[in-house]
């Protein structure tokens, strides 16, 4: 009977492409040569991990390819079938045997496919991750605004992770340039609670520990009454309406001046 | 059969801090296993005051013990993992320890508290005249 | 047994830690430095810990300390070129360092200082003139 399973890559090539005949191959090619009629109903079993590691392998490829859930139970699913439709022609006389076996295939099958579809929601959830980093890493950008003045516009929701990036960014950057202002720019920030505002506490302060000065600008009236209502304390911090008022607020601290040029006479 | 994130400890080794030289041993090592595994400067960091803290109780309170370093895997990232093993007077109230301020010694009381806030896992046992263990655990970017 | 050098420049003290502290280190340096600060009525001292990759609670304490010591002794401290790892490390340690001055290298640090310096200079001129004021009353 398992030697005959070889051929059931068949059913799956008339689906797609000689990738899918290949990875069809694969599997099945292991999934004949670890079997035993010892390990068969233990998917613990040692003999099964290659079996598991060329599904994941599948499963994996296949999220990340932008396959649907439903695309890759079909794969496992047929499987199951062709397994099933080589029994009944083998043990077509033996209605007995036939019952037990199909049970037995059915439960491996099964088990199987819930590995595939963990891996396959794994595959998913490591595009998720790797994009979430990407919209990180491209959001949090440190402008040099001035020569000792840096700004870092935050876009977004700020969670813990991204405060960390942000954090470490501007610190980097405060070093590098020798800044002894930077200003945070939170208009685009959608909502302030108190753990963001814990966030950008621990922001400020890590700058001062650096020796520079951290100002906390574009605050919208409604986060400005939500910071109030909440009870959070910011007087510690300098806080400014605008990113202007900052800039203004940076120029004074540094003693600059910003002037109208007299209109030069020809 | 678990197919959830389980740690798996890749590689461990055992280093005794008795005295001072010992403990800048320690460090290094701890150093040398976050840089092998591609931590981050900052987690660095996190974790090698983690140590510190956790190291110089171990040296105050219990006259030295011993450490074990581990790196670990969850499949998807690494991390290390330190254990601080000692057969000192022990902790009768771990939640009191834990508090910020709270202090038996001339010292902040932020040692466990803080260490707590600087690792990804954090856990401690102590039984009052056999000892304190005390576990954290840091992923490279976690 | 290792010591920091402390580097007397006019009417300030330089300090480099150049080395990861350890406890017996930071303790010497912390008598040391007070000593120093009596003996040279020094008006600020400096200490750059550029190239200190770990300070735990424990260091954080000293520097703490070393700051609250000198300023009874009537000199201001101003510690230069936290790395970035070692600010985050003590913020999340719960060690914000209240009431130590810090600035971004050695040369902004010894502005600082002077400016400080100054500020206290002018604010003794300002009550000299406010006593003069309370005279001519």
């Amino acid at each position: 009977m398992k030697n005959q399973l070889a051929d059931e890559g068949l059913r799956e090539d008339l689906i797609s492409n000689d990738e899918l005949r290949s990875q069809s191959e694969e599997l099945v090619n292991s999934l004949v040569g670890n079997l035993s009629s010892e390990n068969f109903s233990n998917i613990d079993s040692e003999e099964w991990s290659p079996v598991i590691e060329i599904l994941g392998g599948i499963a994996i490829t296949r999220a990340r390819q932008g396959f649907s859930p439903r695309e890759t139970g079909n794969f496992i699913f047929s499987l199951k079938e062709a397994l099933l439709d080589v029994l009944q022609q083998e043990l077509a006389g033996n209605l007995q045997a036939l019952f037990t076996e199909s049970l037995k295939i059915n439960r491996i099958m099964d088990n199987l496919s819930v590995i595939t579809f963990e891996t396959f929601i794994k595959g998913r959830e490591e595009v998720i991750l790797r994009q979430t980093d990407e919209i990180a890493e491209i959001s949090t950008p440190v402008i040099r605004i001035w020569n000792g003045i840096l700004a870092l516009p935050i876009i977004g929701t700020l969670d813990s992770a991204r405060t960390q990036i942000v954090m470490e960014n501007l610190l980097q950057e405060i070093v590098e340039t020798g800044s002894s202002i930077a200003i945070l720019d939170i208009s685009g920030v959608p909502a302030v609670d108190s753990l963001v505002a814990q966030h950008l506490i621990k922001t400020v302060s890590a700058t001062r520990l650096m020796g520079a000065e951290c100002i906390i600008s574009g605050i919208r009236p409604e986060i400005a009454q939500t910071v109030v209502h909440l009870g959070i304390d910011l007087s510690n911090i300098i806080t400014k309406a605008s990113l202007a008022s900052a800039l203004a607020h940076a120029f004074k601290v540094m003693r600059l001046e910003v002037r109208k040029v007299a209109t030069v006479q020809k | 059969m678990t197919r959830e994130p389980m740690t798996l400890s890749l590689s461990k080794d055992t280093v005794l801090v008795e005295k001072e030289q010992d403990v800048v041993f320690l460090k290094n090592r701890v150093k040398e296993v976050a840089v092998k595994i591609k931590m981050g400067l900052v987690n660095q960091t996190r974790l090698l005051t983690a140590a510190s803290e956790l190291v110089r109780n171990m040296m105050r309170y219990a006259n030295g013990g011993k450490c074990h370093v581990e790196v670990v895997s969850s499949g998807r990232i690494n991390g290390v993992r330190l254990t601080f093993i000692d057969r000192g007077p022990g902790i009768p109230d771990i939640a009191a320890a834990m508090r910020d301020g709270f202090s038996t010694g001339k010292s902040l009381g932020l040692g466990l508290p803080g260490t707590k806030r600087l690792v990804n896992e954090f856990d401690i046992k102590s039984k009052v005249g056999e000892g304190t263990t005390v576990t954290i655990l840091k992923w490279a970017n976690g | 047994m290792d010591k920091i050098p402390i580097l007397r420049m006019g009417s300030y003290l330089l300090v480099t830690i150049q080395v990861d502290l350890y406890d017996r280190l930071a303790l010497n340096l912390e008598a040391d430095l007070v000593q120093m600060v009596q003996k040279t009525s020094a008006k600020g001292v400096l200490i750059d810990i550029s190239a200190v990759s770990i300070v735990d609670s424990f260091m954080g304490r000293i520097i703490g300390n070393i700051a609250g010591m000198c300023k009874i002794l009537d000199s201001e401290t101003v510690v230069v070129g936290m790395q970035p790892a070692v600010a985050i490390t003590l913020i999340e340690l719960g060690l914000p360092l209240k009431g130590v001055h810090t600035a971004l290298d050695v040369e902004k640090g010894m502005a600082l200082l002077k400016s400080m310096i100054d500020e206290d200079r002018y604010d003794d001129d300002d009550d000299d003139e406010g006593a003069d004021d309370i005279i001519l009353k």
